[in-house]
């Protein structure tokens, strides 16, 4: 994965396999711990503890069964070699939870990339609320789907119209968060 | 800055357009979003189908994304149903060529079939 919001789409992914309804993205850059963070949680089937671990595991994660895949060894294995940290917290019945880290000034670092792009499709998706929040030192943005539901009323998510308006208000919001600086 | 208010102002402007919708069973544009899709290119293709839908104010086209559809090897892949008509899946899609089967498919009816599974199955 080239960008670290191709990484959170992935993950959101599993989310929706794991047939979660509701959805929680956060990002979260600090410049003063010199780290970027971002958190996937879900309240989807959850695994129990050796799916947990078996999830981690490139070799071993059946093609067959496929709920996780490559995605989250991937995922573990960018935010380790960039002296960051990863965790994953599952319980079967209430959701998983994927949290992990990279050193903001590590040279192997993947940028951020199209955060914007990446938070629209989960908003459109039909089958989850998503609740995003990105962050930089103090500053947040957040966005939630229930929100924007509520001032929709009867009109669909996927209108045209509506569609485009979302798109351009998470891209000038997080520009706006972001100030243009390069992540 | 925008504000979430101005959605409020769109509702009032569709709420006709929403009631005759109603009735009408739409075309789904479907796009494999698990890790082969999305390590292949595939939210730029995702991305360039909903911003073309919504250009051409397609209201009766909803694009969705899923898991993994099964051919990795022929990521991004983009499978498309209009309603009475067989699925028509699209393999190793790149956004350029999104304009053309939205164009084409979506509102003629005329499958790109060069750019289909079966024509690359003949390969």
């Amino acid at each position: 994965m080239r960008e670290i919001s191709l990484h959170v789409l992935d993950l959101a992914n599993n989310a929706l396999e794991a047939g979660a309804t509701h959805l929680n993205v956060t990002v979260d850059v600090q410049h003063g711990s010199d780290t970027v963070s971002v958190s996937i949680t879900d309240n989807g089937c959850g695994m129990d503890d050796e799916s947990a671990l078996r999830a981690q595991d490139p070799f071993v994660t059946s093609r067959t069964t496929r709920k996780v895949g490559l995605g989250i060894p991937l995922f573990k294995a960018g935010c380790l070699g960039c002296g960051g940290t990863f965790r994953l917290e599952s319980e079967p019945g209430w959701g998983t939870s994927v949290m992990g880290s990279w050193k903001l000034s590590h040279i192997d670092r993947p940028p951020l990339g199209d955060m914007a792009a990446t938070a629209l499709l989960l908003i459109l998706d039909p089958r989850i609320d998503l609740e995003f929040r990105a962050s930089i030192d103090e500053k947040m943005f957040a966005l939630r789907t229930a929100d924007l539901r509520e001032e929709l009323g009867e009109t669909p998510l996927h209108d045209p119209e509506v569609v485009g308006w979302i798109a351009s208000y998470i891209r000038e919001s997080l520009e706006a968060l972001f100030g243009g600086e390069a992540l | 800055m925008k504000t979430l208010k101005e959605l409020n102002e769109i509702r009032a402007k569709t709420l006709d357009s929403v009631n005759l919708r109603k009735q009408r069973i739409g075309t789904r544009v479907v796009v494999g979003m698990a890790t082969c899709g999305i390590a292949a290119g595939a939210r730029p293709v995702l991305m360039a189908f909903v911003d073309e839908v919504a250009r051409r104010a397609l209201r009766d086209v909803m694009v969705t994304q899923t898991g993994c559809i099964g051919v990795c090897r022929l990521e991004p892949l983009v499978e498309v149903y209009r309603p009475g008509e067989d699925k028509v899946t699209y393999v190793n899609v790149k956004p350029e060529q999104v304009a053309r089967i939205v164009s084409e498919h979506i509102v003629n009816g005329n499958p790109v079939d060069e750019w289909t599974i079966g024509a690359a199955d003949k390969e």
